[in-house]
């Protein structure tokens, strides 16, 4: 192995990182913004130009609030907490393929960080982690409150888990690969899974909203009965941990959503682009259409959130178990007939 | 009519407790309509008053800081009789009175006047009480159209008689205005 291949890929990583905590950052502002534009209302327009810099004003607010460490026996689980939450949200963009490939410095470069053959399992593996982080942290905080909702956070997760791992197999039967990279090869035209798979994409979906604690799953935080939820002890810039991680991981899951369901950076035209823009214009235009969906996505996380009422916990509950896990189950079941179906088989 | 029937704005909905089916049971249908109405708000235009800039109309009665008055030869109107700071359920006046000396006349009207006058914004609740209870229509808080701004340091809201007695330009033009109808 040349040393080429570590400079292109840490570069790569690099501007990913960047990315997502840029997305992240202005996914703050877009929150508020979309809140007031639905509400008749303006919105944050002080700090900058329309409000432009009020991510930065936020981020500066919350670095010069006291640092306040609460009166627990598990201090280091207690700073570890919004890490690992950080962390895990941070990771999974590592197996996303951003793009097909550019043609640079006379090789191709492929717009992936890695791209492991399990790319999905890798996702999952990942994104099971962050509820240690809610976990760790609600149990560390030496709270009633915190560790109350750091346990509905996490069974929520834990339930829908398995929804949304469901959903996925279906689509995994038709695709017949683990490595993302593959799977948005296989949607290249228009032949998007979401056109497939309409049902299992809405389970998906659904089970999406419950993994990011987003409204109308989002029971962990709720000031009537359990003040902030698991981030209740947590100040300054940990607490901004917490808060940055919930809008990496909408990104990072609009992106997933974007990537399994709605073709990834594919477009229609893009085989006619190729041939006559030549490679790299029309991968560039891949990666910008890519980031229009994942935007559209994080829209729709904030449309859903400002237009619904969230749920009690005793119907979150009835709504993974009793709803969604038999629908992505007889999901699976036509599927499957389908296949067989179509290879002839009956 | 019975009263279970009856409605005032005619907008009661009747309360079911049917049990849902399972498509509704999944709520996709009655979100997407909810989705849809948000989203036309989108696009409406914005009920927001951005206020140093933009200043909201105000009612023709509105109770902003008090203004002393002046009459149409610019003196002062007040006497200080004290009738408003003991009508002011806020305890928030206090003046000094004085006697008016024979070079003052063109100052003050009366041959009492205040020395020293001052309203305590932050006690204040803009009632307008001091306004009603005023003989000599000296102080108006209707017709001043100003507002007591924001300031850092309590001593700072006791306003005085320089902040409060109307400027004599004003005075002047109000009675030229007089005169012309
Ligand atoms: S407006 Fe009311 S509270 Fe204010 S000074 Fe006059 S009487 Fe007192
Ligand atoms: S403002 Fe009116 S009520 Fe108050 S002291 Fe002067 S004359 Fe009397």
């Amino acid at each position: 192995m040349d040393h080429s291949i570590i400079i292109e890929k840490g570069i790569f990583i690099f501007i990913i990182f960047a990315i997502t905590m840029v997305m992240a950052m202005y996914s703050t502002l877009a929150e508020r913004k979309v809140a007031a534009w639905l509400q008749d209302r303006i919105g944050p327009n002080r700090a900058g130009a329309g409000g432009i810099l009020q991510p930065l004003a936020d981020g500066l607010k919350l670095f010069s609030k006291e640092e306040f460490l609460p009166d627990t026996p598990n201090k280091f689980l207690f700073v570890v907490g919004p890490a690992i939450s950080m962390s895990v949200a941070l990771m999974t963009s590592a197996v996303i393929p951003w793009g097909d490939k550019l043609h640079l410095f006379g090789k191709d470069i492929i717009l992936q960080a890695t791209d492991i053959d399990v790319s999905i399992l890798y996702v999952f593996g990942v994104l099971s982690v962050g509820v240690y982080g809610i976990m760790i942290g609600g149990w560390a905080s030496n709270n009633k409150f915190s560790l109350m909702s750091a346990m509905r956070a996490a069974s929520q997760m834990i339930s829908y888990e398995v929804a949304m791992g469901l959903a996925l197999i279906a689509l995994l039967m038709m695709s017949g690969t683990l490595s993302l990279r593959e799977i948005s090869l296989q949607q290249h035209g228009m032949h998007w899974n979401v056109f497939y798979q309409p049902v299992g994409f809405i389970i998906f979906l659904i089970c999406s909203f419950a993994e990011t604690n987003r409204t109308p799953f989002d029971l962990a935080e709720c000031e009537a009965e359990l003040i902030g939820g698991y981030h209740t002890e947590y100040s300054s810039m940990r607490m901004g941990f917490y808060l940055f991680a919930e809008y990496a991981s909408m990104f990072i899951s609009s992106t997933i959503i974007a990537v399994l369901y709605f073709g990834g950076y594919n477009y229609p035209g893009m085989a006619w682009a190729i041939e006559n823009w030549g490679v790299n214009p029309a991968n560039v235009l891949g990666i910008v259409v890519l980031f229009i969906k994942i935007c559209f996505f994080i829209f729709f996380y904030m449309w859903v959130r400002w237009t619904i009422p969230r749920f009690r916990y005793d119907q979150l509950m009835r709504l993974g178990w009793k709803m969604l896990i038999p629908l992505a189950i007889a999901n699976i079941i036509v599927t499957g007939i389908v296949i067989l179906w179509a290879d002839g088989k009956f | 009519m019975s009263i279970q029937a009856m409605s005032l704005s005619g907008r009661k909905k009747e309360v079911s407790n049917k049990k849902m089916t399972f498509v509704e049971s999944l709520y996709l249908w009655t979100i997407l309509k909810g989705m849809m109405i948000t989203i036309s708000h989108l696009f409406t235009r914005k009920v927001t008053i951005k206020y140093p800039e933009e200043v909201r109309e105000r009612s023709v009665v509105y109770r902003g800081q008090h203004s002393l008055k002046r009459d149409e030869q610019g003196r002062e109107n007040c006497t200080a009789c004290g009738l408003c700071a003991l009508s002011c359920p806020a305890e928030a006046i206090t003046m000094t009175a004085a006697e008016r000396l024979p070079s003052e006349k063109h100052l003050y009207r009366e041959e009492k006047y205040a020395k020293v006058y001052e309203i305590n914004m932050l006690r204040c609740i803009f009632c307008g009480l001091c306004e009603e209870a005023c003989p000599k229509d000296a102080v108006y808080l209707t017709e001043s159209k100003v507002l007591v701004p924001s300031m850092y340091d309590r001593e700072d809201f006791i306003f005085g008689k320089d902040k409060l007695v109307m400027p004599l330009t004003q005075a002047m033009k109000n009675a030229q205005l007089n005169n012309a109808n």
